[in-house]
């Protein structure tokens, strides 16, 4: 067993557990954004397809490298601009935070 | 090391540090969209930097330069359009197919490296590659079939048929042995075949049975598979940062699938094993099938809404359908204005996912501190003059404080404890759990049967008449 192996499982592991503690205590209303945000996470995939892609030398290679790129820019560029746009949806109006009695709301969530 | 690798791998760990503090700063409703774009600026020097590895590479011949910038353009605009163009209510159906084109893209790194591996790679990698197929392609076809039921592509319903739990039991059979047989790297191309069909296959005939009240459960599920088939992936071709992105994933992933799991009062075995409805037909048939129904009109469910005090909105998933949070929006800012005092009652699962709600609500400029938990609310209905459902039914339905019903145990939102109610529905028609609400025959409700837009339009009409 290779030293690099090693080295990977060792990242493996420890991002495992980094993973089930850092988003411990969402509450219910981020529950779609967060899942969302951690889709578009796994959108590095598109990293590991451009790398085959570099390597691909015959015509089942390429379509294979064509149809992964194609998958993992949709997975990450899709999966941010989806996600901000869910999270843009929290961000009150101005307007609104101007207004009556969201005001203490509001002004929190700008000033925090 | 070189000094150009070096500087590679760091830019690595800072990606990886960026997508850590990013979902960490997902905790918080204040600071998330700031932690999408820390994560998004992440993901950004994470693709340079490999485009970069590329370039120094010089290997690269034109025609796979040609794939990689055609391929990537592609995507990149099909993800950019779509989810631009997004009707909020669909956002969960486009995650769970953003969520497939990751899970296909990571098995099909794991296939084009078995076809170009030139000698035998031993066991560190043929293991990974093999697990990458294999999750990569279930999670693949599982999320088109939850997508498609979220969309009404694929009917929502649990589909059960003769044997399918054998078809899906010998499916699991064949791709264990063939996941073993490409780990101890015997079989051959023959045997990742059978494994990418077989596991093409598990992924619908998993999806399948379970109902589309359970999609974001299981589309939170297929998430995390996801997450763990890209961290495959990544052990395949020696890449540090798809083994520590998909880790994170994999395991926020799990957690986040639990807590989804946990709002709804089920375990995810419970859930994956087939749900609602599949279970005993005779419980479906002993609801209260002889309870009177009462319809009201828009006038009457006006003059009960202007003149209350206390007006307790439940949203449901007909709202989400039908799109109206703007109109409900208008009707509670009238009521408003008319010094009645108006909140919303968000159940844990109420939309499409959890907190689906909540964001329909915030794009129609409902203020925050109107929207209340489950816990929040649910002492106070007793001193609610109205409670208006909107499109809401398990939910609600009190039958499942009762034990032997398919909804016991879930938590409920008390609208039966207000002193009237009204329910905004386009039917009688079952929810997900496919049994009746014993909500809709109790003498204090009304039920006024309409697409939720077009009622809310209508009493919002009436109410504006009633006041002049």
């Amino acid at each position: 067993m290779s030293s690099e192996f090693v080295t990977d499982l060792t990242i493996f592991v420890l991002s495992l557990l980094v993973g089930f503690e850092v988003i411990s205590k969402v509450p219910t209303t981020l529950h779609t954004p967060l899942m969302s945000a951690a889709n578009s996470i796994h959108g590095i995939v598109l990293a590991g397809t451009l790398l085959i892609a570099a390597t691909a030398s015959d015509l089942v290679g390429y379509v294979i490298a064509f149809v992964a790129c194609v998958f993992a820019a949709m997975n990450v560029v899709g999966g941010y601009v989806v996600t901000d746009r869910m999270l843009e949806m929290f961000k009150p109006p101005a307007a609104r935070a101007a207004a009556v009695k969201g005001a203490s709301d509001g002004s929190a969530e700008v000033t925090r | 090391m070189s000094t150009f690798d070096t500087v590679i791998r760091l830019v690595y760990l800072a990606a990886a540090a960026l997508f850590v503090v990013g979902l960490h700063l997902m905790n918080s409703p204040v600071t998330a969209r700031r932690g999408n774009l820390l994560s998004a600026a992440g993901m950004t020097a994470a693709i340079v930097a490999t485009l970069a590895v590329l370039v120094e590479g010089g290997a690269v011949n034109p025609t796979a330069w040609l794939v990689v910038i055609a391929g990537t353009a592609v995507g990149a605009v099909a993800g950019l359009v779509a989810a631009r163009r997004v009707r909020m209510t669909a956002m969960p159906e486009l995650v769970s197919l953003f969520n497939a084109a990751g899970g296909g893209a990571a098995a099909l790194v794991a296939v084009h490296d078995f076809l170009h591996a030139a000698e035998s790679p031993g066991a560190h990698v043929s293991i990974p590659l093999a697990l990458d197929v294999l999750i990569g392609a279930v999670t693949f076809s599982g999320s088109l079939i939850a997508s498609g039921k979220l969309h009404g592509v694929v009917p929502g319903q649990p589909i059960v048929f003769p044997g399918a739990r054998v078809i899906t039991l010998l499916l699991a059979a064949v791709m264990a042995v063939t996941t073993v047989l490409i780990a101890i790297d015997t079989g051959g191309l023959a045997a990742l075949i059978v494994l990418s069909v077989a596991a093409l296959a598990f992924g619908v005939t998993m999806v399948l049975p379970i109902g589309g009240a359970d999609m974001p459960v299981v589309i939170s599920l297929l998430n995390a598979f996801t997450g763990t088939a890209v961290a495959m992936a990544g052990f395949v071709i020696g890449n540090t940062v798809l083994i520590t992105a998909g880790a994170l994933v994999g395991a926020s992933g799990a957690i986040l699938t639990k807590l989804m799991a946990d709002a709804m009062n089920r375990s995810i075995g419970n859930i994956m094993l087939g749900g609602f409805g599949t279970g005993d037909s005779a419980a479906v048939a002993a609801g209260a099938g002889g309870g009177q129904v009462r319809s009201v009109s828009a006038d009457d469910a006006a003059i009960q809404l202007a003149y209350a005090s206390k007006v307790v909105i439940v949203p449901g998933y007909g709202l989400a359908a039908a799109q109206a949070q703007h109109q409900v929006q208008e009707l509670a800012s009238l009521l408003e204005a008319r010094g009645v005092e108006v909140s919303y009652a968000i159940h844990p699962v109420a939309g499409r996912m959890p907190g689906h709600m909540n964001v329909l609500l915030a794009e129609a400029n409902v203020p925050y501190s109107q929207l209340k938990e489950m816990e929040e609310i649910n002492p106070e209905f007793p001193q609610v003059d109205v409670a208006l459902v909107i499109g809401a039914n398990d939910v609600t339905n009190p039958a499942a404080r009762r034990p032997g019903t398919a909804i016991s145990g879930m938590p409920i939102l008390d609208v039966d404890k207000a002193k009237s109610v009204i329910v905004v529905k386009r039917s009688m028609g079952h929810g997900y759990a496919g049994i009746d609400n014993e909500l809709y025959t109790a003498p204090k409700t009304g039920m006024y049967f309409a697409d939720a837009k077009k009622a809310l339009s209508e009493m919002t009409a009436a109410v504006k008449l009633l006041v002049g």
